[in-house]
């Protein structure tokens, strides 16, 4: 046993250095995420005119920050991040109790609390600590236990806890990306594929009930969906002027800063969530596409990251937070485009916003930080097991 | 440990396996977001290409000017004038109110109007303009613009507005604009008729040349954000402006001749005997068509409506009487074409006329007459004869002939078509055959004969030139929709009388305004180089019974209630050596026409050829037969 130890002490890394850390680091990977941003401040220096104010500036010194945290939790240890995930993910819980507590006594929905350089949303951490709460949990599940439903009952919890909160709040965007989410780290972990098509069918028998919790105007937005025409100047208005600004575009858009849909402010929130729009339609289906091959390169990163780690903590981590960042392009792309509802899901990177751009940064970090502590043996029943 | 490795090996290929699931699912995802982006943007790009257009480019109307209208030497009737308005811009002035009260210090607002501008200025969005006052003067322009920098978000800007300078002076003729009803509305697809405040002409050459005085719209393609605020212009098309519309009129001859009829609901018309050009077309009382632009109060309306005098009316083409004695004329040329006699045949007036056993009237006993006393004296009793032996046939086509009975087509609306009775018409109309009394009532121009003034100044103007079928018209150009051509020198069809049946007619009226004892003597023109020969009229209102006519045959006319005197008319043409001008006027229960209506006439013809001398015989040989009579 003591052998064994030993070899697995000289393969582990838990030793490095920071110079050896560093050293780790994808920079290519930074630099792409980096483009990627840059891509952002143009479209904002756009949005606004041809002004680097207000968007643009306040845009990059948030980048700047977020950088600064990406690469400081990418040189953590994975093993402590495996440590404290229980921890982590019971803190954003509470806050999630607390923001749904002071949202009741204050007025309408409050997702927010204020630290005062920044506004601190409880479900964006959630997106985070879910992924590694989920992570450690199926951590040390050997496949037979993973088969047993009973097994899954924990981190069935562990997800619709969260889920259940962010649609009170209510915050539909972000419930479905939890719960997307979390249902790829169960399929990830080796659960059956039956069992999903069980909870699917059991899904659509609680869509009334869902209904009947929805907000009006959450309801508005699911039937203005499924007809954005029926009603141009109401709620289709959004979904309709975003889908002619993007076909207005046409093949190569209508140049940088010309887009007049997004000028003359036929499209709403073209500095948030119809940041996409404004992009095709200034740079055409060609910047579409751009945009989303970078999105691509980040997401086969993510991967190939994650797949190099040696112990399935770090794996599962890994493509739990690259499948969060997938879900953030798919819906809010899908969304402009007039293919899914309008739930308020930002563009990643891109979009205007502070919250988004450092919960996908801090996710990114811990990417960084699986891969450089990628051959780190962690045991079953986690990083105590080998102190 | 050994287990443990062996189990994280599987664990390892499961969860490489599941991941390339995930990353395929992800991969047909991404691939349905770049296919939804190519049927967006290259299947659909058209569509939304021109939906985003539609957005953002609004187009506008832009409002020709209206043309002008000239009398023939250039002198406006109708002008554009420069409306000056105030406006005040909501989202330019940090305190609506202040600025009010800064503004009502310059010009007054009223409390009416205050309450106005602030609705309205909430109601629109903040950027567009509320009128605050309308026709501005330029000293309150003025004022304003001093102190314009107290005055955020006031704005003067310039519309324009008809204007008829001469206020009443050819009211009928010019007609007047006023708003587009609803009628107006159908039928045309002009979209200027939809602009705001558009005005359109209702009446007289402003409704007739519409379409050419109206011009045509322009556009203005408005580049406009998502809350309709114009950012920039992105095209401008002008349009065309009205063509200005030259009148055949002479202002200084219309004014003589309106001021001349004075207070008499009456009408004179004047106009070239060979072209065909009013030159006066003037009916008393008139109107100002300013008020029809601006808007009529209600109790306006009433009083021009129901005035019997009937200002709105134009006398000149839309009043008709009995043409009384100026038809003789009619008489004697259908008497002499039909060859029934000639101008030696005599008749003796005895001061009456029996036919049966009834007995008809001449106003005295003239004695024996031929053609030409019978013209000269307008012996009633003369005319009796030829008439019953010319039959009305035989006088109504001769009529028809020179303009009556019909509409003449001048470039007016509202002519009457005036009527000429014969024996098909009555059987049609009225279902009777026509009797005896009745041709020698046509044969002094009453029963049922109706003529309009212009008719009378046409039928003049065909006997003085030679009988050419001439044709009255009041625009110098040949106006058609939008199109404007000069009129060219029009070849009037001859009439096909004989000259010498004319002659007989004319010396005739010759004699009525020169002869001692010709019922037009007493306003004979003393220069022989403007003399002129005429017929009067009397045309009889009140039907008197022989009873009557033996009681009150000397009763004088203003002895009479005003609507029961007779109507005065009066037609002639001049010079005599070499014919040029006609002119017709009636007084509406003048009296006689020998001291109602020639007096007037002979004021008007004197005005006309001081100021249009007979034509040299060297610079235009022979008017009786220059190029418009071949």
């Amino acid at each position: 046993m003591l052998a064994a130890e030993n070899r697995h002490f000289r393969f582990s890394r838990s030793e490095m250095t920071l110079r050896e850390k560093l050293w780790h680091v994808s920079w290519s990977f930074v630099l792409l995420v980096t483009l990627v941003c840059s891509v952002g401040f143009l479209t904002l220096y756009s949005a606004a005119n041809g002004s680097i104010d207000p968007w643009a500036s306040r845009q990059m010194m948030r980048f700047l920050v977020g950088l600064g945290v990406m690469l400081a939790v990418s040189l953590v240890d994975i093993r402590s991040w495996m440590r404290w995930s229980y921890l982590l993910y019971g803190i954003a819980l509470v806050l999630l109790v607390a923001v749904q507590i002071r949202g009741s006594v204050g007025m309408g929905a409050q997702r927010w609390i204020d630290l005062g350089f920044i506004q601190l949303q409880p479900s964006e951490i959630m997106k985070i600590t879910l992924i590694l709460a989920l992570a450690r949990y199926f951590h040390g599940a050997s496949y037979g236990e993973v088969g047993r439903p009973i097994f899954l009952l924990p981190p069935l919890v562990m997800t619709l806890l969260p889920v259940a909160l962010v649609l009170k709040q209510p915050d539909l965007g972000t419930a479905m990306m939890l719960t997307l989410a979390a249902g790829a780290m169960f399929f990830l972990a080796g659960v059956r594929l039956w069992k999903f098509a069980l909870v699917i069918a059991a899904g659509a028998g609680v869509v009334p009930v869902v209904w009947k919790f929805m907000r009006e105007y959450q309801r508005q937005r699911i039937l203005t969906f499924l007809n954005p025409e029926s009603d141009p100047l109401g709620s289709g208005y959004h979904i309709l002027q975003s889908k002619i600004a993007l076909g207005s575009g046409g093949l190569f858009g209508k140049g940088f800063m010309l887009g007049t849909q997004s000028h003359l402010n036929f499209l709403p929130e073209k500095q948030t969530d119809f940041i996409f729009t404004m992009l095709a339609e200034e740079w055409g289906m060609a910047g579409g596409i751009v945009l989303v091959s970078l999105y691509s390169l980040i997401l086969v990163y993510g991967y190939a990251m994650s797949l190099k780690s040696r112990n399935q903590f770090g794996r599962l981590t890994g493509l739990g937070l690259t499948t969060t960042f997938f879900l953030y392009v798919f819906i809010n792309i899908a969304m402009v485009m007039g293919l899914v509802p309008v739930v308020g899901v930002p563009l990643p990177l891109i979009s205007y916003g502070g919250t988004a751009m450092l919960t996908l940064l801090f996710g990114f970090g811990l990417v960084m930080s699986v891969y450089i502590h990628r051959d780190v043996h962690i045991g079953r029943r986690g990083a105590s097991d080998d102190v | 440990m050994r287990d443990s490795l062996i189990q994280d090996t599987d664990r390892s290929k499961i969860i490489s396996r599941r991941a390339m699931l995930l990353a395929g699912g992800k991969l047909a995802l991404l691939t349905t977001l770049a296919g939804r982006m190519y049927y967006l943007q290259v299947m659909q790009a058209d569509k939304y290409a021109t939906l985003s257009d539609e957005n953002r480019i609004n187009l506008r109307l832009v409002q020709p000017s209206r043309g002008r209208i000239l009398d023939r030497n250039g002198v406006p009737m109708a002008v554009n004038q420069e409306n000056y308005r105030v406006s005040i811009i909501s989202e330019e002035t940090d305190d609506l109110d202040d600025t009010l009260d800064s503004l009502g210090n310059i010009i007054p607002i009223g409390e009416h109007d205050r309450a106005r501008i602030i609705r309205e200025a909430k109601r629109h969005r903040s950027f567009l303009p509320v009128t605050v006052r309308e026709n501005l003067s330029w000293e309150d322009v003025a004022r304003i613009e001093i102190n314009s920098p107290d005055l955020p978000g006031v704005m003067i800007d310039v519309g324009q507005s008809r204007s008829y300078p001469l206020v009443d002076l050819g009211a009928h003729l010019l007609g007047y604009v006023s708003a587009v009803s609803e009628q107006d509305l159908q039928g045309s697809n002009d979209p200027l008729l939809e602009l705001p405040g558009f005005r359109i002409g209702k009446a007289g050459v402003e409704k007739i040349y519409d379409l050419a005085l109206r011009g045509k719209g322009g556009t203005s393609q408005v580049e406009v954000n998502a809350v309709g605020r114009p950012i920039r212009e992105l095209k401008r098309n002008e349009g065309e402006p009205g063509v200005d519309l030259n009148l055949t009129i002479d202002l200084n001859l219309q004014q003589f001749a309106a001021q001349r009829l004075g207070n008499e609901s009456a009408s004179a018309v004047v106009m070239d005997i060979h072209t065909g050009e009013v030159l006066v077309m003037a009916s008393t009382p008139s109107f100002d068509p300013n008020a029809f632009n601006r808007g009529l109060l209600p109790e306006e309306w009433k009083e021009l409506s129901t005035n019997p005098r009937a200002p709105l009316t134009n006398k000149a083409i839309a009043g008709q009487y009995p043409p009384g004695s100026t038809f003789k004329t009619m008489v004697a040329l259908a008497a002499l074409e039909s060859g029934i006699i000639t101008k030696e045949h005599t008749v003796t007036c005895s001061g009456r006329y029996y036919l049966g056993n009834l007995v008809w009237y001449c106003d005295k006993s003239h004695g024996t007459l031929d053609l030409k006393g019978g013209i000269q004296y307008s012996c009633d009793s003369y005319f009796y004869d030829v008439a019953r032996r010319v039959g009305i046939d035989n006088i109504a086509a001769m009529a028809k002939r020179f303009g009556l009975g019909s509409r003449l087509d001048i470039d007016l609306p509202g002519e009457a078509t005036g009527l000429v009775p014969n024996h098909a018409w009555k059987k049609s109309t009225l279902g009777l055959p026509w009797t005896s009394g009745e041709d020698l009532n046509a044969g002094i121009g009453q029963g049922y004969l109706l003529v309009t003034p212009l008719q009378l100044a046409t039928m003049a103007s065909r006997i003085a030139n030679g009988g050419f079928a001439v044709q009255p018209h009041l625009s110098r150009e040949m106006i058609q929709g939008h199109e404007t051509e000069p009129r060219v020198a029009q070849e009037f069809k001859s009439l096909g009388i004989s000259q010498a049946s004319l002659a007989t007619v004319v010396e005739g009226m010759i004699a009525v305004a020169n002869q001692p004892g010709g019922t037009a003597y007493g306003a004979r023109i003393l220069d022989p180089a403007m003399a002129m020969a005429g017929k009067t009229g009397t045309a009889q209102v009140h039907r008197l019974s022989t009873y009557e006519h033996k009681l009150e045959g000397g009763k004088k006319p203003d002895q009479l209630p005003w609507k029961m005197r007779d109507h005065a008319l009066f037609i002639c043409f001049a010079p005599i050596s070499a014919p040029r001008f006609a002119c017709a006027v009636v007084v509406e229960h003048g009296g006689f026409g020998a001291s109602a209506a020639a007096p007037v006439a002979h004021d008007i013809m004197i005005e006309v050829q001081k100021r249009y001398p007979a034509r040299l015989v060297l610079q235009e040989p022979c008017c009786s037969s220059d190029h418009k009579h071949g």
